[in-house]
């Protein structure tokens, strides 16, 4: 997305970094850029890593220092205990795998039938896929939750078990999109040449498709799982039982009794992983932002 | 040939076919059935006609609703829209430390909103040791009661959505300023244009596209607030933070009236259909222009 190349000029040029007036002026944009970024994308996260390890009365004393005195570091260990955080933790990385798994299925495998294998009637399903897109979840809510409670045709419920987050997240054409548009960029001589020596559509769906499309297959995996794991609504409707429910529905529930420092010690535990996932694959999903840009 | 590959298409077609049939299709039609009915879960659905809308308009908290609701949108156009493009604009002519400057706008964005919230009301406790009093304090600010008075509870939840939100359009800006050809700006140059002008009459006009259809996602994602209003205010002080969405959850899961809910989405859904085709049309007619 960000070609090095093209970096050398943008909207100013080397003439205009050579003029003084120029210079001090975009430093001093870029500077208070960085202070700007520094306050608002980095202290809270500071702050709440050292309220997590604060005592109360330090938090209420001295609301603005970023080192704690003293420093607790047994809150964490007494929120995960008092609170519970290792069973919703694990509740939380139960949710995210399942949605993940269930994405990553049904999006490879329609994207497949849409781009490669083709039946005459794949446009219309295209269609009927993409047109979810343009109604928002929010809207269809309630009509969604009384379809878990009561699947049509089999009369079960799913409400209260992880399949009510697992397989309504499957029902994202975002990830189909994604999927079938990196596939229509395969050269078609390859599934020819591979049908030719007998190969069937499984074959070619495992064997050519799914090892040429790692990029993308990431970028809908960083995708869904960064969603996953930041759904409240929807597992706040459908998980009533306590000891089902992730981070984030349990979260502001515990908030009601509990002391701050416990609390921002919960808070740091479930922004961790997402933290890290994030730094780890920065570049990927700043990509996979380009793609989500629309262009 | 062709025959086979209808067979093997919807073989690979039916993970899809299935989920969406459950949980994308049919929740569409049923939507529009169950705002016409009388659903409770215990007895049988029954068909009510327009009763659940005439409930609905007699509920004095609708227009209110509303009106946070538009409010809160408004709020979060004013700061939401300006502020990433101006931040990306500055960020694209980094020389050095644009990975950083990335990474530090993006950061907000990968904490779970759950998360941002709780930490935010922390941060906006009142009296003069919560965290934000205590830092205006500095400047001979405040203290301010922020989540405890109804004039500063909405401004104070656009702030936390903005700030959860605005790493998400910096990039998408950032991913489309890359794509302005650097040659419009050399022949600008040329031209004597300033660097603000070139700002103004280079860069903008090829973003357009762009930021039209982030400015159309941010007013549907923003009358569908509830995260916010629902964890730190719970529609208070005073039901000014009471929105569509969270009216929506208290009928639906605290009253049980499953029906006045989805007369509710109904209603959202055609704002959101009106507001979307209003915004086509103007768009389209800006551009042609």
């Amino acid at each position: 997305m960000t070609a090095p190349a093209a970096r050398d000029r943008r909207i100013l040029s080397p003439h205009d970094w050579g003029r003084r007036a120029t210079r001090y002026g975009w430093r001093g944009i870029h500077t208070a850029l960085f202070a700007g970024l520094v306050l608002l994308g980095a202290l809270p996260l500071v702050w709440m890593v050292r309220a997590a390890v604060s005592t109360t009365t330090d938090l209420v004393q001295r609301p603005l220092a970023l080192w704690p005195d003293p420093a607790m570091w047994s809150n964490i260990a007494d929120a995960w205990n008092l609170l519970g955080i290792g069973q919703y933790l694990w509740n939380t990385v139960w949710l995210v795998a399942g949605s993940w798994i269930v994405q990553l299925i049904v999006a490879t495998t329609a994207g497949f039938a849409l781009a490669v294998v083709r039946p005459w009637y794949g446009r219309y399903v295209y269609g009927a896929l993409l047109v979810t897109l343009f109604v928002p979840g929010t809207v269809t809510l309630i009509a969604l939750y009384l379809t878990v409670l009561d699947l049509p045709g089999l009369g079960i419920s799913i409400a209260d078990t992880p399949w009510a987050v697992w397989l309504p997240a499957g029902a994202h054409a975002f990830n189909i999109l994604l999927a079938k548009q990196f596939f229509d960029a395969i050269p078609r001589e390859l599934f020819e040449a591979a049908q030719v020596d007998g190969a069937g559509w499984f074959t070619i769906f495992r064997r050519i498709v799914l090892p040429m499309s790692k990029p993308i297959l990431a970028v809908i995996s960083l995708l869904s799982i960064m969603t996953a794991w930041k759904d409240f609504l929807w597992p706040l409707i459908v998980l009533t039982d306590p000891a089902l429910q992730p981070l984030s529905v349990a979260l502001p529930r515990l908030a009601q009794n509990t002391d701050p420092a416990y609390l921002i010690a919960g808070l740091l535990i479930a922004s961790v992983p997402p933290i890290v996932v994030f730094l780890v694959f920065q570049r990927q999903i700043v990509s996979g932002i380009g793609f989500t840009g629309l262009k | 040939m062709r025959r086979r590959a209808a067979g093997a298409g919807l073989v690979f077609l039916l993970p899809a076919l299935v989920l969406f049939g459950y949980f994308a299709w049919w929740p569409i039609v049923q939507s529009a059935i169950l705002a016409f009915q009388r659903t409770n879960l215990v007895d049988a659905a029954e068909w009510v006609g327009w009763a659940n809308f005439e409930q609905l308009f007699a509920d004095p908290l609708l227009p209110t609703a509303a009106l946070n609701t538009l409010w809160f949108t408004a709020l979060s156009m004013l700061i939401g829209l300006p502020l990433p493009l101006l931040v990306a604009v500055a960020m694209s002519e980094l020389r050095r430390g644009g990975a950083l400057a990335r990474v530090l706008a993006y950061l907000p964005v990968v904490i779970p909103p759950v998360v941002s919230v709780l930490l935010w009301k922390v941060f906006f406790a009142p009296g003069e040791n919560g965290v934000v009093n205590a830092a205006l304090g500095l400047v001979g600010l405040g203290p301010f009661p922020w989540l405890q008075s109804p004039e500063l509870a909405m401004p104070s939840l656009v702030v936390v959505a903005t700030w959860s939100g605005a790493g998400t359009a910096i990039l998408i800006y950032l991913a489309a300023l890359t794509g302005v050809a650097t040659e419009l700006y050399e022949a600008a140059e040329l031209d004597g244009a300033s660097v603000w002008r070139r700002i103004w009459h280079v860069t903008l006009p090829q973003m357009r596209g762009v930021i039209l259809v982030l400015l159309l996602l941010q007013i549907i994602g923003a009358l569908q607030v509830f995260t916010e209003p629902y964890v730190m205010t719970d529609g208070g002080p005073a039901n000014a933070t009471v929105t569509v969405l969270l009216m929506i959850y208290r009928y639906a899961f605290l009253f049980g009236n499953f029906g006045v809910a989805s007369a509710l989405s109904i209603l959202l859904a055609l704002v959101l259909v009106v507001v979307s085709a209003v915004y086509l049309r103007l768009t389209r007619s800006w551009s042609s222009s």
